[in-house]
């Protein structure tokens, strides 16, 4: 029987693939690589690889610890590469819309209940609940993926990122 | 044209297959192929193929915009009601006047396609499968496997895993990991909850879940941030459909790779090769058609939008045909 190899990627190794044209624009499939992506990012730095409509997948490099958001509806966070802790708060009053978009940050430490916390490694996904507080710490460089909509503090830069050629 | 009335099922030919007829058209099959007719003209194509594509039409409820079986045969989804075409996409049909379509409400179609999967599956073969995990499509009619012509796609309401919704995968539910992805890490994260906050906090292994797929080229709904949908799927081998997008698409290659061939969506002429190797994220823009290719079973992100709204933008020619310009 094939004993088979499953690839994935991450910070210390991705092999990119790409757009190979024939007659089109390769522009039209905002085609990038999210650990190319993360490996040139800021920390914490909330980097737009795939945008539609309002909706945004954002690739977060996880390296220290995050400052404390807030989401008014839920996020989902997947752990891609490394390890990341997330630490969740149930805020003591409401700090945001519920009819707004993307999670802002807060500045220090919010007052409220702890909820708990998930320790997530990659290939897991962690709910990010509406409403709520969370905070992201990673002891070495690790990468997020986040399924939110796109907010204050979403980064577009889609010629820097994307293949154009 | 508008519909005219189904027959599900005349009498068995000597195959044992029943013929189907929807409006115009007439489906019918023997021990290798199906053989469709329109009042224009007339298609045939390999059983297997043609089965595996009707099954992702009937499970995806038609999807979203097209989905063509292959060149000729295929699906417009107008939300509600959906067309069933014969070289509507295809330049040289059209050109010679042979193309047809017809309108049919949503659940009439779906009830004859049904019916359709129901007769001809033969009990060996699994349209969903990867070719080397099921039996054979071809042959006399041999019982039916009605277990697998009526899944249920996995659409969570939330996220998978947390009270209430779609459930976790396991051996014991009957998902034993799959012979690709015996390598894959299944341990679960580390979940601490405070009492009272069971449904909030939450974590799973998305990769572990992934691995323990049964199917292949199906997305499924694993989290709903609005109507900003994840749709995994696992690939293995070709997507039996050529989806033709009437919105834009987005796919994230989680491991592996799958090479897509890239087709205008009117005229099927080829545009580009898309290869998508672990970490590679791209967009399907509204205006293509596209196969995948994968040569070892890979895990796939598919992220679709599903805003109510997208439909009558689409049918005011109002959604945009790429995500972003720069």
């Amino acid at each position: 029987m094939t004993k088979y190899k499953t690839i994935f990627a991450g910070l210390d190794g991705y092999e990119k693939g790409g757009v190979e044209v024939i007659n089109d624009d390769p522009k039209n499939y905002v085609f990038s690589n999210i650990f190319e992506v993360a490996s040139k990012a800021k920390p914490w730095e909330k980097v737009a690889v795939a945008k539609n409509q309002e909706y945004v997948l954002e690739v977060i490099r996880a390296e220290g610890t995050s400052s404390w958001r807030v989401t008014p509806h839920d996020e989902f966070a997947m752990v891609v590469d490394g390890e990341v802790v997330i630490d969740l708060l149930d805020p003591e009053h409401p700090l945001v819309d519920p009819s707004a978009s993307g999670s802002i940050a807060l500045s220090g430490e919010p007052k409220g209940t702890v909820m708990g916390k998930v320790i997530a490694r990659r290939g897991h996904l962690a709910l990010l609940p509406a409403g709520r507080c969370y905070r992201m710490r990673a002891e070495k460089p690790s990468v997020v993926l986040l399924q939110t909509v796109s907010g204050p503090d979403t980064v577009e830069r889609w010629s820097e990122i994307c293949q154009k050629y | 044209m508008t519909t005219s009335p189904i027959q599900l099922g005349d009498v068995p030919n000597e195959h044992g297959y029943r013929p189907f007829t929807l409006g115009g058209f007439r489906f019918e099959r023997d021990e290798h192929f199906v053989h469709v007719q329109w009042p224009t003209g007339r298609h045939v194509t390999a059983a297997e193929p043609f089965l595996k594509a009707m099954m992702r039409d009937v499970a995806w409820n038609f999807f979203y915009g097209t989905v063509n079986f292959d060149s000729v045969i295929g699906t417009l989804n107008h939300y509600g009601n959906v067309d069933l075409f014969a070289g509507r996409f295809n330049e040289e049909y059209r050109k010679a006047e042979l193309d047809h379509s017809e309108n049919f409400p949503h659940d009439e179609i779906k009830e004859t396609f049904q019916a359709i999967l129901n007769d001809w599956v033969n009990e060996d073969f699994d349209p969903f499968a990867a070719p080397m995990e099921t039996g054979s499509a071809y042959g006399e009619k041999s019982g039916n496997n009605s277990r697998a012509v009526t899944r249920t796609r996995v659409a969570a309401k939330r996220m998978v895993g947390l009270p209430d919704d779609e459930p976790l995968r396991s051996d014991e539910s009957g998902y034993p990991v799959n012979r690709a992805f015996l390598d894959v890490d299944l341990d679960e994260p580390v979940v601490e909850v405070v009492k009272g906050y069971e449904n909030e906090v939450s974590a799973f292994n998305f990769f572990g879940y992934l691995s323990r797929s049964d199917v292949t080229w199906n997305p499924s709904v694993v989290s709903v941030c609005r109507d900003s949908l994840m749709c995994p799927t696992t690939e293995e081998f070709i997507l039996p459909i050529i989806h033709g997008n009437d919105r834009v698409e987005w796919f994230l290659q989680l491991s592996d790779e799958i090479i897509w061939e890239v087709e205008d969506r009117e005229s099927g002429k080829p545009r580009a090769k898309v290869v998508m190797k672990a970490g590679d994220c791209a967009a399907m823009p509204a205006d293509i058609r596209h196969q995948g290719y994968s040569p070892k079973r890979s895990m796939l992100l598919v992220w679709e939008n599903n805003s109510p709204d997208l439909p009558g933008m689409i049918a005011r020619g109002e959604a945009p045909t790429v995500p972003v310009t720069f």
